[in-house]
């Protein structure tokens, strides 16, 4: 899960991590009254979960309260496009009001865990403000690593293994030391599965600050987080994708024009990659579940008709404990509980029960195709929706 | 022959009591599995149609020397559940709840390490996996067991119902199977591909491997190279997720492309360096394997 960066420094403060003062607001107004509170100039930043706000024009620095107001009022319901959102852009809703502050050198840091190594990772570099990605791939060796414990913490000899790595001394380093305790005690306390200070600034009198902030969350272990939960803002996330959520389906809207419905996360991508090998372009991952019941059939046939784009449907189950006769029973229930739907269907089931399963399929009101497998389904449905594009 | 699964195993079923452990217990005891006990705290003492329940796994495992647990306990308290089975000295522990923290199982793998270094070895297979089956012995897990059939291929997966589809394509093509095993779509599991193969080489009866992967992390290029290593018998492999897009989860809490690494074009590129017969289509895994003991 993400939130905001204002919900992230709000988390990481918590944690002792220093960030510029302000305010979050939805008006210009506001804006304008949080600048005169802040006590002059200030940086009027765009809320949305994507990064690369500053290069779509989504963060602005202001002089004054009354430019505050007027950024505030171009930037709040702008769509906002970064290289992370996509051509639409995303709407911007919130605006976070910061004092300014003078920069001397920007640092990066980030907590995330280290896959391979079963453990959490902090990595820091001194080309703040850049993505770690470009770093890591044109100057590794300018990122300083330090795995630690996840149950002892960060530990004060690698925090200073970190600070010196960097090249920082003095009060800067002591600073960067007690901030990286912080940020590391903040990923493991709230289940996060990445926490990021990029840019972390240090002023002119050398103190740190957290300019930016980022914190995404592991969604399993929400259920004992109820206070990051009410971060959540749902305005930032796929209509669709929600609404799929609320029905336990796990659904990812993609750019193609191929709905396909599947059983399982592994063979909902497999289905995905076998659309696209057969020169069709997959419009969502969608898994309803190991046992595909009628009702999660159904709520998935909602969700994947309601994507304007869908020109054709392809349904893959495999039939395992949850027989298929049976769910094909439940996938012409939901058919004829829907009225049928304007679009190809091809279905292709397999496993238990399946000539039944089959048989049900072409005894239906709805003129399925039926395939026998996942390459002539992944055929047929690409030559469906062809068909259905062209027509 | 086969691995870690057979007619010798007593299966206990942690969480026998829930809907979806009762469902399975009993599925796994019509496939043959011996299961001997049950366990929800708070429940000792019941039966689950004729399956004896207990407080507690130390107390399961002294009355009816279970040696491999299988685990439904819903995901706040799975951890807790796979610990207990580790500290008890349960040989096999499979765990099939999904959602389980991360955090969680970071504890799990250091309790199992203090574990094994106490001279006390557990190994842990998921969690969020379908489970372990050695066709016409035993099962211990959720697949559905008839689409599978005896014989020489081993089968590796970090998914559920793909893993069938590849089960399913052999069994058809008349190529039974040794043992399968979902390792499970998370991040931090308990074992590895790498674990299974060293256990398949070990097994002269497993002829020919298929190693189905997904997106996210580097467990299957790391396998691949092993492979390269320390395994001759042929390997078929597949990664799902090409078409995924970059920092989404494709459903299982492991499978995302982060920082442009673990992409599924990156893993069927080391794999084919590495000599693995890599399919491009799903469809294809039974007759490539098919073709690969042929020659």
């Amino acid at each position: 899960m993400k939130i905001h960066e204002y919900q992230a420094k709000e988390v990481l403060r918590r944690y002792g991590v220093p960030t510029p003062r302000g305010k979050v607001t939805d008006d210009a107004a506001g804006a304008r009254a949080i600048t005169e509170e802040l006590g002059g100039r200030c940086v009027v930043k765009a809320q949305i979960h994507a990064g690369g706000r500053g290069k779509g024009g989504g963060v602005k620095l202001a002089a004054n309260a009354e430019e505050a107001e007027q950024l505030a009022g171009e930037i709040l319901g702008m769509q906002l496009v970064t290289p992370q959102t996509g051509p639409e852009g995303q709407e911007v809703r919130k605006v976070l009001i910061e004092e300014a502050v003078d920069i001397s050198r920007e640092l990066y840091l980030a907590v995330t865990l280290d896959r391979e190594a079963e453990r959490p990772l902090i990595m820091a570099s001194l080309a703040g403000g850049m993505d770690i990605e470009e770093v890591a791939a044109e100057n590794p060796e300018a990122i300083v690593r330090q795995h630690f414990d996840p149950h002892l913490g960060l530990l004060p000899f690698q925090a200073r293994a970190v600070s010196s790595g960097l090249g920082l001394e003095g009060k800067t380093a002591r600073q960067t030391q007690k901030l990286l305790a912080g940020l590391a005690r903040a990923f493991i306390e709230t289940d996060a599965s990445l926490a990021e200070i990029n840019p972390l600034l240090i002023t002119g009198e050398g103190d740190v600050l957290a300019l930016d902030a980022k914190m995404n969350f592991d969604s399993n272990a929400l259920f004992r987080h109820r206070d990051i939960v009410e971060m959540r803002d749902l305005a930032e996330e796929n209509p669709l994708e929600v609404q799929a959520g609320e029905h336990g389906l796990n659904y990812i809207k993609l750019d193609g024009n191929i709905a396909c419905m599947v059983n399982g996360a592994g063979l909902a991508m497999a289905t995905m990659d076998i659309i696209k090998l057969y020169g069709g372009e997959p419009a969502n991952f969608l898994d309803v579940g190991g046992s595909a019941s009628q009702e999660a059939v159904k709520a998935a046939f909602q969700i994947l008709v309601s994507d304007p784009s869908v020109e054709a449907v392809l349904i893959n189950i495999f039939g395992g404990i949850a027989r298929t006769d049976r769910i094909a029973s439940g996938v012409v229930g939901a058919l004829e509980e829907l009225g049928g739907v304007d679009l190809p269907v091809v279905v292709r089931l397999e496993g238990t029960n399946v000539e039944r399963g089959r048989e049900i399929l072409q005894e239906a009101d709805f003129d399925f195709l039926v395939a026998q497998h996942m390459a002539d389904a992944a055929e047929k449905v690409v030559t469906a929706a062809a068909e259905k594009g062209g027509a | 022959m086969a691995i870690w699964v057979g007619n010798e195993t007593r299966l206990l079923v942690q969480g026998i009591t829930g809907k979806e452990g009762e469902f399975h217990a009993l599925g796994c005891r019509d496939y043959g599995t011996q299961v001997v006990a049950g366990v929800t705290p708070g429940k000792g003492g019941q039966q689950v149609d004729g399956i004896p329940v207990f407080n507690s796994v130390d107390e399961a495992r002294a009355e009816t020397g279970c040696n491999a647990t299988m685990i439904f306990v819903p995901p706040p308290f799975a951890a807790d559940a796979i610990m207990e089975a580790a500290d008890a000295g349960i040989e096999l522990i499979v765990c099939i709840t999904e959602g389980v923290p991360v955090n969680d199982m970071l504890k799990v793998k250091e309790f199992m390490k203090q574990c094994a270094e106490a001279g006390q070895q557990s190994r842990l297979v998921g969690p969020n996996c379908p489970g372990v089956i050695t066709p016409g012995q035993a099962k211990i897990g959720i697949m559905p067991g008839h689409i599978h059939r005896p014989g020489k291929v081993g089968v590796i997966s970090r998914s559920g119902t793909l893993t069938y589809e590849a089960v399913w394509q052999l069994t058809n093509l008349e190529l039974g199977q040794s043992t399968c095993i979902g390792i499970g779509g998370d991040p931090v599991n308990g074992t590895s591909f790498i674990d299974v193969l060293e256990a398949f080489a070990e097994d002269g009866d497993t002829e020919g491997v298929i190693l189905i992967g997904e997106i996210g992390g580097s467990a299957e290029e790391e396998a691949a190279e092993w492979i390269r290593d320390h395994f001759d018998r042929p390997v078929v492999g597949f990664i799902a997720g090409r078409t995924a897009p970059p920092g989404r989860r494709m459903g299982h809490a492991g499978a995302i492309v982060s920082g442009g690494k673990g992409t599924a074009k990156e893993k069927m590129k080391t794999m084919r360096e590495c000599g693995l017969h890599v399919v491009e289509s799903p469809a294809e895994l039974g007759e490539t394997m098919a073709k690969a003991l042929s020659s």
